[in-house]
């Protein structure tokens, strides 16, 4: 593949948008985080473990996760119903049934986890950048994981296989790619598509979309350490 | 007894413990294989007031389709195409676990998959049923309902959507641009038709893996004990249009040799369809 191939956006077909991460920006929350991935910014709250309730929809053996995707009223173009969409539901099961891989429910019985995910701002690909994001404040929260779980996209667009779509490249492209990953344990924990692409397209953007995802992984783990760092000034300032 | 079990029946429980234990000596009930398919039966036509209609039973489960047409009008960004809607329930009488009520999540995400492979694939011509763009197109509703649930509503729901499409009739395009101005006092059911063509087949074809096994088609009680379930909706040419991870995780290794059983698959379960004269 030629590198000279420049997108809508001006990126190399492999190249991710610019983004950040950063960890417990919620003062309320047990656990949260913020991703900026190009325009896309997403703010996940975590709440729990806590007790669930009713209690007899508690499960004696393990957590129930809840999960929510929102997206704001104003975070398109044109204005979303702040009513939850078939697609935010489609969406909202997706993330939790990847993030429920990871998270050791079975240390909280009969306890709730709930996680919200709000997208502020969306330009394409928030279902993967929702799940990194919640990964990364599931982690503030202390919630004992296997792994962390990390998404990114791809997909085709004017016949190429290019990393982490954008809006205008997921409308006009010809296919979308979301998958999310458990790093360490090797595992695929989200994985859609749609639009059209042969195997051998197929296998090229799974491939590309992996490597995006190992590299936000170290971002997560930057934002985490960054968060312990500051903790530490912190606490370095109430000993003095 | 274990919190898995909550809200299941006596009998369900112990087809649960039976498919576990024939799929650990990698057997199945029936003396299916891992990678056979139930009977299917398809049958078109089921519902004559419809514009077109399937009955799909894929071993005990029972999937109904229908496709209607309705004049409406387009969606802004799209002024020069028709309208898609898929929607498909889960009956209170398809399971004791059914219950009657607005769609749940999961019947939402199987009537997204459905609706991706039928959309993405190129399955309809969505610039052919205009009759004046930005203002009036035709809007195609395909609504399916399991009758009865035991496992993989998706495929099954899927060749119903595809067998009702693939024969319905759709009120003439040229006839209604001709009468326009009359059209909206003339029930769209009384307009001449023709044949609804379709060009493309999507074909959704589920796979499940039970302690690194890859099994086919899983009934009701495989899919709760298998560890994960993905389905991949292939087109006549190859091509991929859909995938869905509905359950669990798998290896970067399993994604591939899901998706291979699936395109082996696909190819079966589209010469059945080409049996019962659905075919490009």
């Amino acid at each position: 593949m030629s590198n000279n191939f420049k997108r809508i956006d001006g990126r190399t077909p492999d190249q991710l948008r610019p983004y950040k991460i950063r960890a417990g920006i919620l003062k309320n929350a047990d656990g949260s985080a913020e991703i900026k991935l190009g325009k896309n910014w997403i703010v996940v709250g975590v709440y729990g473990p806590k007790e669930h309730f009713p209690k007899f929809e508690a499960l004696q053996d393990r957590a129930i996760l809840f999960c929510r995707y929102h997206m704001a009223p104003y975070s398109t173009t044109e204005r979303k119903s702040p009513k939850p969409s078939r697609r935010e539901i489609e969406l909202s099961k997706v993330i939790r049934s990847a993030l429920e891989e990871a998270v050791i429910l079975e240390r909280f019985p009969e306890m709730s986890i709930d996680i919200y995910i709000e997208v502020l701002q969306a330009e394409g690909s928030t279902r993967v950048a929702s799940i990194t994001a919640a990964s990364v404040a599931l982690a503030e929260a202390g919630i004992p994981m296997k792994d962390m779980v990390v998404g990114c996209s791809a997909g085709k667009v004017n016949g190429k296989i290019v990393l982490d779509i954008g809006e205008t490249e997921d409308k006009e492209g010809e296919a979308d790619l979301p998958i999310a990953i458990m790093p360490n344990l090797k595992k695929v924990v989200l994985l859609q598509m749609d639009g059209k692409l042969t195997h051998e397209e197929f296998k090229e953007a799974f491939e590309m979309a992996l490597k995006g995802a190992l590299e936000l992984y170290e971002e997560q783990k930057r934002a985490l350490k960054d968060l312990i760092e500051k903790m530490k000034e912190l606490e370095g300032e109430s000993n003095e | 007894m274990s919190e898995k079990y909550k809200n299941k029946t006596l009998a369900e429980i112990i087809n649960i413990e039976q498919a576990k234990n024939l799929l650990n000596k990698n057997l199945r009930k029936g003396d299916r294989g891992l990678l056979d398919y139930r009977d299917i039966k398809i049958e078109t036509g089921t519902i004559k007031k419809a514009f077109g209609s399937a009955t799909v039973n894929l071993g005990d489960t029972v999937v109904v389709a229908g496709v209607n047409f309705e004049l409406g009008t387009p969606f802004i960004d799209t002024p020069n195409n028709a309208i898609l809607l898929v929607e498909g329930e889960i009956l209170p009488t398809a399971s004791v676990e059914a219950e009657a009520g607005p769609p749940d999540e999961h019947e939402i995400e199987i009537s997204r998959v459905i609706d991706r492979g039928i959309r993405e694939s190129g399955m309809i011509n969505f610039e052919k049923y205009v009759i004046i763009p930005g203002e009036t197109v035709i809007k195609i509703f395909v609504d399916f309902n399991i009758i009865n649930d035991d496992g993989n509503i998706i495929d099954a729901a899927n060749l119903a959507a595809v067998a009702a499409l693939a024969t319905a009739e759709i009120p003439k395009v040229e006839y209604i641009r001709e009468h326009i101005d009359e059209v909206n006092n003339i029930n769209i059911k009384e307009i001449p038709r023709e044949s609804f063509k379709v060009e493309e087949i999507p074909i959704a074809n589920t796979i499940g893996i039970f302690d690194g096994k890859v099994l086919v088609d899983p009934d009701a009680a495989e899919e709760e004990v298998v560890d994960t379930l993905i389905t991949f909706t292939h087109l006549s040419t190859g091509e991929i249009c859909s995938v869905q991870l509905l359950k669990g995780g798998l290896t970067y290794e399993e994604v591939f040799k899901t998706l291979d059983v699936a395109y082996q698959k696909n190819l079966e379960l589209r010469e059945i369809l080409k049996n019962n004269g659905i075919s490009l």
